[in-house]
């Protein structure tokens, strides 16, 4: 158990060290997205009646600003200790592979939920919060941010390089988290990429979320939870079968 | 008394290379072990294959009687090893690196430990210095504090003098002669054979994956050498004869 905390410990330090760039950075960026978007598109575009797009838009940037910091965290922090060297000190120690999943996800959650939090309280000088189901807010986050914190896991420990983790950042995450509803509503695409973004759990995760604002969605938030906490269940057991069996981390 | 490593066939390939092609050693609690050979021999494979850190394709290998990996816990709280790579997390200052390892092996408030490895390893001075501006020499001491934070009844160094000055070098062997003295159990790697020669009781020379030479370092000299020898007279005609 202390190793655990420990591991823990030392993967929040290192995000929180550099909190001015793992924080606040994203934070600022989820800013301009704001910015911008409710800048051209609020007079233009209604999605639910009674939500402005400015105020439709905030859960979506919240979300997505959670997903893809938590996948750098893990991702980023694995792959540095890979290249250093140094993730011998933790293969060397008798810490649990299951221990060190969860230590990783742990801290990949939190600086997820730090910098979704972050985007949050400054984008309500703009509109202000509906809250209307709170609960389903935490859920979606919590989950939201393991499952990318998890696949995190997995990039990190199956590139050798940076450009490698790189790639897996540009042609998985990114599509993923953009095309999946965090700008409009997929009902406002043609049916081909509605039905093809029913096939992004990422939907899921921002359908979800956004209900817990507006207590309106595309699906019922209990679909998405099923999806997301399948997606999860598998995702966690295919990292933790990799770990255990060490791979391209024990010879 | 359970010995301090048992290793019994142990066999590993990287693709087509041989790097240990059947080893079979016996370390008893209290020696202070030497093992030698050329680069490419095996030996840090053998020594990452008692860590857990490469599988190996067959044999076993015991920690104090813990299987490495049936019984990996016991296994490696039992062993403390300095890598050969210098490695280091830049995040992080000496004093911080120590306590995160401790943290690891299960101890939470360690730093009267570690204020004492820090002195014997005249490192005191550098506790709140970030790892990333320590000299190479340092880095390597460093890595000998982390192995050391769980005082490990079998600790394991792979080439720990390489790059350090030879006053330090001097005051890092009385560190682990002291540690050997106090009953643990000391395995080395090094290239530097008088040093081999004066810290080992006993000594394994490997070439090729095997171990090719097995015996007391006084008997050694005495097998391979007319009285005036060295250790590294001894290693040279091993190495010619098992070729
Ligand atoms: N991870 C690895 N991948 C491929 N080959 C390796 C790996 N580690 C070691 N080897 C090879 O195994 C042999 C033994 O290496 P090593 O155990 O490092 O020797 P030593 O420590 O005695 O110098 C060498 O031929 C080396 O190239
Ligand atoms: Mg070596």
């Amino acid at each position: 158990m202390i190793g655990f905390l420990t591991l823990l410990q030392k993967e929040i330090l290192r995000f929180w060290k550099v909190g001015f760039q793992t924080v606040a950075a994203p934070v600022v960026t989820a800013l301009l997205y704001l910015l911008i978007f409710s800048h051209v598109l609020e007079d233009h575009v209604r999605i639910y009646d009674n939500v402005p797009y400015t105020a439709f838009l905030v859960p979506g940037l919240v979300m997505m600003s959670i997903l893809q910091n938590a996948f750098a965290n893990s991702s980023s922090s694995l792959i540095q200790s890979k290249v250093t060297g140094s993730v011998v000190f933790m293969l060397l120690a008798p810490i649990s592979y299951r221990a060190f999943w969860a230590a990783y996800v742990g801290a990949a959650a939190l600086r997820g939920l730090l910098v979704g939090l972050g985007v949050f309280l400054v984008t309500l000088g703009f509109t202000g919060a509906r809250l209307e189901a709170p609960l389903w807010i935490l859920v979606f986050a919590v989950l939201g941010g393991a499952v990318l914190g998890t696949l995190g896991v997995i990039a990190g420990i199956w590139s050798d390089k940076f450009d490698q983790l790189a790639a897996f950042q540009n042609f998985l995450i990114m599509p993923l988290t953009f095309l999946s509803g965090v700008f409009y509503s997929i009902h406002s695409l043609p049916p081909f990429w509605q039905q093809v973004s029913h096939w992004n759990p990422v939907f899921y995760m921002i359908d979800g979320f956004r209900y817990g604002f507006f207590a309106l969605s595309d699906v019922s938030p209990w679909q998405s939870l099923a999806v997301v906490g399948v997606c999860f269940v598998l995702l966690a057991a295919v990292t933790l079968e990799l770990l255990r069996r060490g791979y391209k981390l024990r010879m | 008394m359970v010995p301090a490593l048992r290793i019994a066939g142990v066999t590993k390939r990287f693709g087509t290379t041989r790097a240990l092609a059947g080893i079979d050693l016996e370390v008893a609690q209290g020696e202070f072990f030497g093992l030698l050979g050329p680069n490419g021999a095996g030996k840090t494979t053998l020594i990452s294959a008692l860590a857990g850190l490469v599988r190996p394709d067959s044999g076993r290998l015991e920690v104090m009687g813990h299987d490495v990996q049936a019984d990996y816990r016991q296994a490696r709280l039992k062993l403390g090893v300095v890598p050969q790579e210098l490695v280091f997390d830049p995040f992080f200052s000496v004093r911080q690196t120590l306590r995160i390892q401790s943290g690891y092996y299960g101890i939470r408030r360690n730093d009267d430990w570690i204020d004492e490895i820090l002195a014997n390893l005249d490192l005191a001075g550098k506790a709140e210095a970030n790892m990333r501006s320590l000299s190479g020499g340092m880095k390597r001491r460093v890595l000998v504090a982390q192995a050391l934070v769980h005082k490990p009844p079998v600790i394991v160094l792979d080439e720990p003098t390489a790059g350090v000055d030879v006053e330090l070098r001097q005051g890092l062997w009385r560190f682990i002669r002291r540690l050997n003295g106090e009953g643990h159990s000391i395995v080395l790697t090094t290239h530097y054979l008088e040093e081999a020669e004066t810290q080992c009781g006993r000594i394994a020379m490997m070439k090729a994956g095997r171990i090719v030479a097995l015996d007391s370092t006084g008997n050694l000299l005495r097998r391979f050498g007319d009285g005036t020898t060295n250790l590294e007279d001894a290693f040279m005609r091993v190495m010619k004869e098992a070729a």
